[in-house]
């Protein structure tokens, strides 16, 4: 049956976001087959099937954790030339990319990255993808044989689950995973200590940007972010100059975030920056310039000093949380 | 060690960037055109393996004839030699066409380690790297903000959302690096005048056996439609007079964030 795979990634059992998202996506298009790779992956089948997967392979071989793309590109690349899907959707993130990347020069497939929409035209399949900051978008369409690869962003659609889901019907694969060929191989995890909700799922971003003055100055931002229980962002010149680590990142080469609330704190708004942040609900910007192209986007625009501001903001938020 | 570093150039990304509404590609004439700044982060990361171990920087770029300039700008800081790819029958590629022409212009040399930039600041598919990797059968190290190589491995540590996982290979490998890996020298003069004299090698598809297998008689995908996105509507915009914290807590409250 020809359809659609989703490369489902997975961890200790639980799928990831953009895993949901690919296959709410991916189930309007047409029959989904997910693939969940490594230690968990059949606790994670039932998530899968509630999004609308009819079919999850599993396979639960260590390597998939702990071998970057190599085993899931042999793996990916069995199925589809058992199974003859027509499209293959992965998330753009970072083994997402390096998987099907990999996947397509073994194929010859087209590739398709950034996406954020896919639809069906003319028999064939149709992609966004926003260029420029996303000031344009580009329909882009696949020249070569089936399947086509797509690397949709995370966050581009919102995970729901499926009305009509069933019990997952799952298939556990146990080929062994080739072991003869020269590969990247995980030693070990660092997790940097992180406080709060995670940027991707918090409702409030509280984010900082140049402006700020001095890697210190993130201090008040996390003092606000305690008192609103948001994460705490960040502008790429920030990044840039050590003040944050990539992690915080907003915008085009950073994460793409859809709270409720994005407070902006001397961020200017350039289009790499906004691409990443303007599918909030609302937007606060507070910036000395009057001219700064945030305003164009926010719905409360101050034009003031973040210095003087921001631990004012601190104390009236918290006069009123006392109330 | 010998490493070869693939550079890429392209449209200055400090000007606004342009579509041609007919072809529907990047504009790339009467813009000025630059060694990407991903790519100077690799460039570096070579160098100073070779610094420390010796050996040569190659560096390779694809692209027109005008592409010499970034391969120039890679030989000023330092790299020792230049491959460009050129030809008129490479124009339109995509990512695997191009990875393609990158392995079959090295075919036949080795190297120990070949490093690209994590994704190219304009087309910024990331696609190039794995795909290399794939068609000459290395590993990926991906996304690496620190490299260190020794012992006939390499070892990254490759960033994640959380921090980063400590990840190693064996020789030869692929690695990508990020901004965040080192601080890219600056040309000395002395290296502006020195690069003139480095050897550049060009080769076209004849030469490396790709004749009507690449750019656009291999193209996997066409772009079809180009629209302007709906902005987003402005809303208030107040001057700060003492009250502009109060302002925003209000709305906070009004929100229900408080
Ligand atoms: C806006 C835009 C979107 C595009 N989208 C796609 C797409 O989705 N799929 C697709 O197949 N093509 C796409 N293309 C075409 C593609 O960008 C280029 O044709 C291709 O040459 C390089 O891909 P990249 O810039 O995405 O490189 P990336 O894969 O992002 O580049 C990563 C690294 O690979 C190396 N590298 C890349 N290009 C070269 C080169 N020419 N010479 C030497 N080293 C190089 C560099 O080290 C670079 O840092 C797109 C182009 C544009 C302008
Ligand atoms: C290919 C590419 C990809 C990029 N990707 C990203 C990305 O993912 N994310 C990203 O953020 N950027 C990205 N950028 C960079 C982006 O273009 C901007 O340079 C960057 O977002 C600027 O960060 P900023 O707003 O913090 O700094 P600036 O642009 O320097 O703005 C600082 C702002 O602070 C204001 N300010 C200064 N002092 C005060 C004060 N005391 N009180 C209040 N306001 C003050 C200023 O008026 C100014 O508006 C990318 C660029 C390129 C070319």
């Amino acid at each position: 049956m020809p359809g659609i795979f989703v490369f489902a990634e997975t961890s200790d059992g639980t799928p990831s976001p953009v895993a949901l998202e690919l296959l709410t996506k991916a189930r309007a298009l047409g029959p989904t087959t997910a693939i969940a790779l490594g230690p968990g992956a059949a606790k994670a089948a039932e998530a899968l099937a509630r999004h609308g997967a009819r079919k999850v392979y599993v396979h639960e071989d260590v390597a998939f954790r702990d071998i970057l793309a190599s085993p899931a590109v042999d793996l990916l690349a069995r199925q589809i030339d058992k199974d003859q899907p027509e499209l293959v959707l992965f998330g753009m993130t970072y083994d997402g990319r390096d998987v099907a990347a990999r996947l397509s020069a073994r194929l010859g497939t087209a590739l398709i990255a950034n996406a954020t929409d896919i639809a069906r035209r003319d028999g064939s399949w149709a992609v966004t993808t926003p260029m420029f900051g996303g000031s344009l978008l580009v329909t882009t369409v696949p020249m070569a044989k089936a399947p086509t690869l797509v690397l949709l962003r995370p966050k581009a659609v919102a995970a729901q689950p499926a009305e009509d889901a069933s019990a997952p019907q799952v298939e556990t694969l146990s080929d062994p995973v080739d072991s003869s060929k020269p590969v990247a191989r995980v030693l070990r995890r660092e997790k940097e200590k992180a406080s709060g909700p995670k940027l991707e799922d918090a409702a409030v971003i509280v984010s900082g940007g140049r402006g700020l003055g001095a890697p210190e100055n993130f201090k008040m931002l996390d003092e606000l972010a305690a008192e609103l229980g948001a994460a705490v962002g960040a502008s790429r010149a920030v990044v840039d100059a050590g003040w944050k680590p990539y992690a915080f990142q907003i915008g085009q080469t950073g994460k793409t975030v859809k709270p409720t609330v994005y407070i902006a704190l001397g961020i200017s708004g350039a289009m790499q920056h906004t691409v990443g942040m303007k599918g909030a609900k609302t937007i606060i910007a507070i910036n000395k310039d009057r001219e700064a192209p945030i305003f164009k986007l926010a719905d409360l625009g101050v034009v003031g000093d973040v210095h003087k501001i921001v631990p004012q903001l601190i104390q009236e938020v918290r006069s009123r949380k006392g109330k | 060690m010998n490493v070869l570093v693939c550079v890429k150039q392209i449209p200055d990304p400090n000007a606004p960037g342009k579509l041609d509404p007919q072809t529907k590609r990047l504009v790339r004439e009467g813009v000025d055109l630059v060694l990407d700044p991903g790519d100077e982060h690799g460039v570096e990361a070579g160098l100073q393996l070779v610094e420390k171990d010796g050996g040569e920087v190659t560096v390779i770029s694809m692209g027109p004839p005008k592409a010499l300039e970034a391969i120039r700008r890679a030989l000023a800081m330092g790299a020792h030699r230049g491959i460009l790819i050129t030809d008129p029958g490479l124009e339109n590629s995509d990512a695997i066409s191009t990875a393609r022409a990158i392995a079959a212009a090295i075919k036949g040399q080795s190297y120990e380690i070949i490093i690209c930039g994590t994704e190219s600041t304009d087309g910024s598919s990331g696609a190039v790297p794995a795909q290399l990797a794939e068609l000459l059968g290395l590993p990926l190290l991906s996304f690496a903000k620190k490299l260190e190589v020794g012992d006939g491995k390499a070892v990254i540590d490759r960033q994640t959302d959380e921090g980063y996982d400590v990840v190693e290979a064996p020789l030869p490998t692929l690695v990508t690096v990020t901004g965040g890996i080192n601080e890219a020298r600056y040309p000395a003069l002395r290296g502006i005048m020195q690069a003139k004299n480095k050897e550049v090698k060009q080769v076209g598809l004849k030469e490396i056996g790709l004749e009507g297998q690449a750019g656009k008689a291999a193209l996997t995908q066409e772009v079809i439609e180009a629209a302007p996105a709906e902005p987003r509507k402005a809303g208030e915009v107040i001057d700060d007079k003492g009250e502009g914290a109060k302002r925003v807590a209000e709305f906070l409250k009004e929100l229900k964030v408080i």
